[in-house]
């Protein structure tokens, strides 16, 4: 051969998977909640869905501009971010809420600790805090699904009666489907466990976070409110599904190591319930996966796999 | 298939590319005109060579000879006159060669005769008849058989497991030497299992080749004491401890060899070539290759002797269809890349892989996302993304702490990576120096 060949460090494959096809994987598995949200509060979901995805990506761009390093905004992971801040947020809120929520879940909790990867906390989620935290009566405002849309109620928030309220709790079948009253993405838990199936079965995500974290939910709400029927509330009204599935198994800001998975699972679900059962608010999920979150890296510091054939040494 | 599958934990499951040969019939290569035969094939000391230009010498006569317990002899793949000692290129970095111009006679050294009736061989005996002939691991990691033979005193062995596994994309040389051969390859077997002195072998065979499965199934249906185990088909089930594994259940301990659990594992090839050994008495001159990949004109399954140049292997293939890429020794998994294709072919080489510019062309890197992915497939159980993350940043020691040299380098958590990290070459980084460290500390 007259010009040397490049030789470089097995292995010489590489799978298809990539960032972005694990991202658009993502989309994918949100599609189903994403129509049923336009379904169920019409135009204002979708301007509120498009403004989130567009803040987020434009925010992106313009950081890694500015910072001088390579865009990554086809990468998609923004427009995941986007949508699901848009996810949680009431349908009645204002443009302006989605706008500055993307943008501070990437400009904040995001770039500034490093891009993509580097994040502690889930920046969709760090988001809805600082939005929930800043405007709380526009961030609880719920309506009813459908064209005339009324002030309610969660069902979350007529369990606890936190809320003067005289609504009635929605039936079992209208909760599981989502015909009920709370954010835009969260509502139909049927459709939200479909999309994490689709992830489960893409590989995406493992089994771990999201049936631990439920299961851990289930059992304690059926053992301290009210057994079945309880619990069957607990999982399905709310932000449990959305949580679990597509929040709680973030990748940057969860554990790597599975059983830090389980700990982590675990540690969600407890905090969930203790929230809703025992707290002054009505939902827990946010807030339990931020603070399990922050715990993530001592987590996976004590969790390291014992290696294959490794022998207890003695002393 | 009646049998079921066993495993390990972990793994991944890489594409085959195993069609464009599986179907084809082992055939022989054209003898070479020149062969370059390099004084270092193994794992272990390199041989001094004890041929000089001018000296004729015949097929199997030996060249180089072993002087550390660690190496294996080297002899003649053909019959000529020496031309020339001398550095050269080999698949494994610069070594002394021995260059021979045949002279189209074949003929065969005297020295080359059958050892007669395996019963009236004793267990010493069979080891020296292995060694002299230079049998190596014929896998690819090239260890000297003879040193796997020789366990100390206090450790007992049980099992003798041969690697029929070829769990690595695009090979074939071993389905096609267990379809066509399976008598060469039991009986190697029942060799090894002497010279260790164990009543019971075991075959593992992924289940992605039935009709070797079926094969060898038939030939082993006399010998009650060994028996063909069904292996998953998943990367790196071929890893001689995941096989243990799969095979025995046992656990071979971190920072262990097969003997600490009472295995011997060697390749169905080594077997074969063993078997080679005792019935006409040659000692490793020849192999069989996959000569295959997406440049390839023409890919074969041929049995090449050591010594002769890639080139003309592949001008046999139909020479290059494509623009070359890359050129690999071994398979895509764990195969090295070669700089060009003047270089010999030798005991080691179970595949010849040559990809175009497009599959040679690896993606850029992106930043670690943390998916864990490479956590959960790692067969050793580590966490590449944090060894990795620690050996870039020259934390070697830190690295040292999260087991980095425990890794067997199979490359399945860079094969994974959604963010096309080289995890594993900043992990081999890390495993030198902290090698390196150990050393200097003594």
């Amino acid at each position: 051969m007259e010009k040397l060949l490049i030789g470089s460090s097995s292995p010489h494959l590489r799978s298809n998977e990539t960032i972005q096809s694990i991202m658009l994987d993502v989309l994918i598995a949100l599609l189903p909640a994403t129509i049923a949200g336009v379904y169920f509060f019409r135009f204002n979901a979708v301007k509120l869905i498009v403004l989130a995805i567009a803040s987020a990506v434009a925010t992106e761009y313009i950081i890694q501009k500015l910072t001088k390093k390579p865009v990554t905004i086809r990468d998609l992971s923004a427009v995941v971010t986007g949508l699901l801040l848009a996810f949680n947020i009431p349908a009645s809120a204002p443009w302006w809420i989605p706008v500055i929520g993307s943008a501070f879940a990437i400009a904040i909790v995001k770039q500034a600790f490093g891009g993509l990867g580097h994040n502690f906390m889930n920046p969709a989620l760090g988001a809805r805090a600082m939005l929930l935290a800043s405007w709380p009566v526009i961030m609880t405002n719920w309506v009813t699904p459908g064209p005339d849309a009324v002030s309610t109620a969660t069902p979350l928030a007529i369990m606890k009666g936190a809320e003067a309220t005289n609504e009635a709790l929605p039936s079992l079948t209208n909760m599981f489907i989502g015909n009920i009253g709370g954010c835009i993405g969260e509502t139909s838990a049927a459709l939200l466990i479909l999309g994490g199936l689709y992830l489960l079965y893409k590989k995406v995500i493992n089994w771990r976070i999201p049936v631990v974290y439920i299961g851990t939910v289930a059992v304690l709400t059926f053992i301290l409110d009210g057994g079945f029927t309880g619990m069957s509330y607990h999982l399905f009204a709310g932000g449990l599904m959305i949580g679990a599935f597509y929040m709680a198994t973030d990748y940057a800001s969860s554990p790597v190591t599975p059983k830090g998975q389980l700990i982590f699972a675990f540690g969600c679900g407890l905090l969930t319930s203790i929230i809703r059962l025992y707290g002054g608010y009505p939902e827990g999920v946010s807030y339990s996966i931020l603070l399990m979150n922050v715990a993530t890296p001592i987590i996976d510091k004590f969790t390291s796999p014992k290696v294959f054939g490794e022998v207890k040494r003695n002393g | 298939m009646s049998q079921k599958s066993v495993t390990f934990k972990g793994g991944i499951h890489p594409p085959h590319f195993k069609k464009m040969t599986e179907n084809v019939p082992i055939e022989r290569a054209e003898e070479p005109s020149l062969v370059i035969i390099p004084m270092q094939q193994h794992i272990g000391a390199p041989c001094e060579p004890i041929v000089k230009p001018g000296d004729k010498v015949k097929v199997g006569q030996k060249i180089g000879e072993a002087k550390a317990f660690v190496s294996a002899p080297i002899h003649s793949s053909i019959a000529g006159t020496v031309k020339k000692v001398a550095e050269s290129n080999t698949p494994t970095g610069k070594a002394v060669c021995v260059f021979i111009e045949s002279d189209g006679t074949n003929e065969v050294c005297e020295s080359v005769q059958p050892k007669g009736d395996l019963e009236n061989i004793s267990k010493e005996e069979i080891i020296s008849i292995i060694k002299e002939a230079g049998i190596t691991g014929m896998g690819g990691a090239g260890f000297p058989t003879h040193v796997k033979l020789s366990p100390p005193p206090d450790k007992t062995i049980d099992y003798v497991v041969l690697n029929g596994a070829e769990c690595e994309p695009y090979l074939t040389a071993d389905h096609r030497l267990m379809l066509e051969h399976p008598e060469k390859v039991v009986f190697g077997l029942k060799v090894l299992m002497k010279a260790v002195g164990v009543t019971k072998g075991f075959i593992g065979i992924e289940n992605n080749k039935p009709d070797a499965i079926e094969t060898m199934n038939k030939a082993v249906s006399s010998e009650s004491n060994i028996e063909v185990v069904v292996l998953q088909t998943k990367y790196p089930q071929g890893d001689e401890k995941r096989l243990i594994n799969a095979a025995t259940g046992r656990k071979v301990p971190n920072g262990g060899l097969p003997m600490d659990v009472g295995v011997v594992v060697n390749n169905v090839g080594t077997a074969a070539a063993i078997c080679d050994v005792f019935k006409t008495g040659m000692p490793l001159i020849e192999r069989i290759a996959t000569i295959t990949g997406s440049a390839i004109a023409k890919p074969r399954n041929l049995i090449i002797k050591v010594g002769t140049p890639f080139k003309d292997i592949i001008n046999q293939c139909g020479g290059y269809k494509e623009e070359v890429g890359k050129i690999i020794m071994g398979g895509p998994m764990m195969g090295l890349a070669q700089f060009t294709d003047e270089i010999p072919t030798i005991k080691g080489t179970s595949g010849i892989l040559v990809l175009d510019k497009e599959d040679a062309t690896l993606p850029e890197p992106q930043a670690c996302i943390r998916c864990g992915k490479c956590v959960n497939i790692c067969p050793v159980n580590l966490q590449p993304l944090i060894i990795s993350k620690l050996s870039l940043k020259g934390m070697y020691d830190e690295a040292e702490k999260f087991n980095a040299t425990s890794c067997i380098e199979c490359g399945s958590c860079s094969y994974i990576c959604p963010s096309k990290r080289p995890l594993l070459q900043a992990i081999r980084v890390a495993k030198k120096e902290i090698i390196a460290k150990r050393r200097a500390r003594g």
